[in-house]
């Protein structure tokens, strides 16, 4: 069995499943029972100052999919709304307790030296494992100037990751927002600033969606509603797409990422480590169907590292990072055609009238006699683009194969059609 | 068609103790599993569905309109090509015919999507601000429907919309045809059928006259000399006997007659039901039907008896799995032979003589065997019978109404659709259709006269 262990920027844990900073982690009561049921750590829900922060009512809003499940989700609501020493204690008390499990602590206090001097050294007497700054979170917190208003300028990024490196001898993870331009910039600064990791992404701005009846976003607080942070299944793509940035940044290269956003299964989880991730944080999943999920998440990730022989995580990790480049290093003497198995084919002329409508006319429709249709894809005029193969819903009916494989690689900075070519 | 569910006024302890003896045996989707079984349309492209639906709706889109939480969209869909959607949704036989097409049978899951259930879903919780359709522009013309069954009403409804005014003139007390008399109660629940009939006639520019018989109240002559072109919608009006000594016992009973009688039954005790055992000849969706209810009704041994074999039933696989589920007994390769009275006159049994088939013909084998019994119920077809003191008769093929393409009949002017024509398997939808194609074809004539 592989063996799943992990040491993420000195922290040591059993598994790389981490519960994200979030309300699942904002008490003892919780974390513990999160513990039992085998998650490898949690980033405790974001500490901070006192008076405690207070919350409206209501505060979640989700998408759903065909099937009525959860695809996206969306929050209003605030750091830790409990006072700061019952969280120290409760902090202290559950390290103690779980010694093997990763402990981190989330931070968010006005950008001031002092504040972060007096809270680092507060967290750091509990025993706890490490720091996590947020400087994601957008809605409630930026206006205050914290959060999101920190993560968006990557000079104070930079200022503050190098306050708490100076007061605190604990390893420090940079929570990055991803409502930004380049998560690069941001990812940069908190290394600079001496960062031991960073994590990403945090939620992204969003409104889930309008009640039509009442004129107003969801999640509603008597009638009225705010942007929310977005999270769950949508992200990935977004989240997938920031973390292969920072990993194949020369600049950020090696710094480690514990990758967040839209993580519900081992699958999610090997995809991000694949990208350079040492570890995962899960929040969304984990609220829609409680802490067990992480018992199928360990099962199957060991499952497939044995079925590729990977024995423990670094093996495979980071291995699909030097497969991500930019467009102009793509092979342009690769090409792809679609091809329809009519065996398989089950009628329903979605491919057709998608390259039809939308793309490139290469699919011929024929009647044949008694009735039935057959798709055929027409070679010369198939661009290789996909599309017919993602509109079919039937498993590997559609299948892109390879033509001319005996080019050489030439990629677009080599290629004669480039004008620019002599420029880039 | 929003209906009401609150029980009509006057109603009584005994109707609704037979209303929950013939609760809806294909009960409706909610809100949540329409929702989901929308997402497994595949909006095919060219769908196989709308090909394989005798009234051409637009499926595909009824479904997406159903999915996008736009119930009234897709009623609207769905009536556009067939205003008796809330019926069809409950009595076609959509196994061999849109589910049957439905791509997602070729799948290995092999399970098309409950295009039924979710036409019922739509047309029984859309909300129209009043009808959902207008009329155009007045034809000054007037056409007379004979017949108020889903032809004639489909008719209708498509001729007032297109601007013509339309009287229907109907022989039963009710409008509905076969929806109100003759579709087994459980199918078709809640006083449905006259609540469709009043959405139907909804559109205005509709007269009915009910009790008004072809050939008794009204002659064809007398409709063609006063209107400017007559729909034939007759339906079949009789049923043949099986030609045995004794068949006018009273109890050897027609299933339609009896159908009837406990459609329009509003209490149990007015119902002459075989309390220990039944047998019922036939083998198409009626015989179903009337075995089905006869169980319902409580008769201990129902027996339904077919001269072929399960495979060359009428019945769909899907009305005879009904029946195995209702604990009807089906007995194959027999045909009835004699009917045993005893001494004091009363219903003893049923002799049958076994068949089999020799290349396809019937014959009688060595064997009879007899099933006692204290009612038969003939269920072996309908015919058709053009009333006898007519003066003009449409020609007849096939012993129907012929028709000539666009429901067009051999009289000038005289159109035909429905089961008394010669067209299709004598289904509601293909009723329906025929109405509608007539209703197109007899107004874009009189547009060219005008």
């Amino acid at each position: 069995m592989a063996d799943l262990s992990i040491e993420f920027a000195g922290i040591k844990s059993p598994n790389p499943f981490w519960l994200a900073s979030a309300p699942p982690t904002d008490k003892a009561y919780n974390v513990e029972r999160a513990f039992e049921a085998g998650w490898g750590g949690v980033v405790w829900k974001t500490l901070g100052e006192d008076p405690a922060a207070v919350n409206v009512s209501s505060r979640y809003s989700a998408i759903y999919d065909n099937n009525g499940e959860v695809s996206g989700f969306n929050n209003i609501e605030l750091i830790t709304d409990r006072s700061l020493e019952v969280n120290l204690k409760e902090i202290e008390a559950v390290k103690k307790a779980w010694p093997d499990r990763a402990l981190v602590v989330s931070l968010m206090v006005p950008c001031e030296e002092e504040s972060w001097k007096k809270i680092v050294k507060l967290v750091e007497q509990t025993g706890a494992d490490g720091l996590e700054l947020n400087f994601g979170c957008p809605h409630g917190m930026p206006e205050r100037g914290m959060g999101a208003a920190v993560g968006q300028v990557p000079e104070y990024v930079e200022m503050v990751t190098r306050w708490c490196k100076t007061y605190s001898k604990l390893p420090v993870i940079v929570k990055l927002t991803p409502n930004i331009t380049d998560i690069r910039f941001s990812a940069r600064a908190a290394k600079r600033g001496g960062a031991d990791a960073v994590s990403a992404i945090n939620t992204i701005n969003s409104i889930t969606g309008i009640d039509l009846d009442q004129m107003s976003a969801r999640p509603m607080v008597d009638g009225k509603s705010t942007h929310g942070g977005y999270c769950g299944p949508a992200v990935k793509p977004i989240a997938l797409n920031m973390v292969a940035e920072i990993a194949r940044d020369p600049e950020t290269a090696g710094l480690p990422i514990s990758g967040i956003g839209g993580i519900g299964n081992w699958r999610d989880a090997a995809e991000f480590i694949s990208l350079g991730s040492g570890s995962v944080q899960v929040c969304t999943a984990a609220m829609i169907y409680g802490f067990r999920i992480v018992t199928e998440m360990q099962q199957g990730l060991s499952n497939w590292m044995d079925s590729k022989g990977y024995k423990k995580i670094s093996d495979f990790q980071g291995l699909a990072v030097p497969n991500t480049t930019d467009w102009k290093y793509l092979n342009m003497n690769y090409k792809v055609v679609a091809d329809i198995d009519n065996d398989k084919c089950i009628g329903c002329g979605r491919c057709y009238i998608a390259c039809e409508d939308t793309s490139h006319q290469a699919i011929d429709r024929k009647v044949r006699e008694d009735g039935s249709v057959a798709f055929e894809v027409i070679e010369d005029k198939c661009v290789g683009c996909n599309l017919c193969q993602i509109t079919c819903p039937v498993d590997s009916c559609i299948k892109m194969e390879q033509k001319d494989a005996d080019k050489p690689y030439m990629n677009w900075t080599q290629d004669p059609r480039n004008p620019y070519k002599d420029a880039s | 068609m929003v209906m009401s569910m609150e029980m009509p006024q006057g109603y009584s302890q005994q109707q609704l103790a037979l209303d929950q003896m013939f609760k809806d045996i294909n009960p409706a989707l909610s809100a949540r599993q329409a929702g989901i079984e929308s997402s497994r349309c595949y909006y095919c492209y060219d769908a196989p569905c709308v090909t394989a639906c005798p009234s051409k709706i637009n499926i595909p889109s009824f479904i997406a309109s159903i999915h996008a939480d736009d119930l009234t969209g897709a009623a609207k869909t769905i009536y556009s090509e067939n205003i008796m959607g809330g019926s069809c949704a409950r009595v076609c036989p959509t196994e061999i015919l849109c589910e049957q097409a439905c791509v997602r049978n070729k799948e290995q899951e092999k399970a098309p999507v409950k295009i039924g259930l979710l036409q019922r879903h739509a047309t029984d919780n859309a909300q129209f601000v009043g009808h959902p359709f207008k009329r155009a522009a007045a034809t000054g013309k007037t056409i007379a429907v004979v017949g108020a069954g889903p032809a004639g009403l489909s008719c209708a409804h498509r001729l007032a919309l297109l601007g013509n005014e339309v009287e229907i003139f109907e022989a039963a007390d009710k409008p509905g045809g076969l929806n109100e008399y003759g579709i087994a109660k459980y199918k078709l629940t809640d006083n449905f059928a006259q609540k469709e009939v009043e959405f139907i006639l909804g559109i205005g520019g509709i007269t009915l006259h009910t009790n008004k018989a072809l050939g008794k109240d009204v002659s064809l002559q007398q409709l063609k000399d006063q209107f400017d072109a007559v729909f034939l919608a007759i339906g079949l009006q009789d049923v043949p006997c099986l030609k045995l000594v004794n068949e006018s016992h009273p109890h050897i009973l027609n299933a339609v007659d009896y159908i009837k009688e406990l459609r329009q039954a509003t209490d149990i005790s007015e119902l002459d039901v075989p309390k220990d055992s039944a047998v019922v000849i036939g083998a198409g969706n009626t015989a179903i039907d009337m075995a089905c209810q006869l169980k319902r009704l409580g008769t201990e041994e129902v027996t339904l008896v077919y001269r072929r074999g399960t495979e060359h039933m009428s019945a769909t696989v899907h009305e005879q799995q009904i029946a195995k589920d209702h604990e009807v007994r089906i007995k194959t390769w027999a045909r009835p032979e004699q009917i045993n009275l005893d001494d004091d006159g009363s219903l003893r049994s049923l002799t049958f003589r076994k068949t089999y088939s020799d290349n396809g013909q019937l014959k009688d084998s060595e064997e009879s065997f007899e099933i006692n019994c204290s009612a038969v119920f003939k269920a072996v077809g309908q015919k058709f019978a053009y009333p006898q003191a007519e003066q003009i008769i449409p020609t007849i093929s096939n012993g129907k109404i012929a028709t000539f393409g666009q429901q067009v009949t051999s009289i000038d002017g005289v159109y035909a659709g429905g089961d008394c024509t010669s067209e299709g398997q004598d289904l509601t939808v293909e009723a329906v259709q025929q109405g509608k194609l007539a209703a197109l074809a007899i107004h874009h004539q009189l547009s060219q006269e005008a």
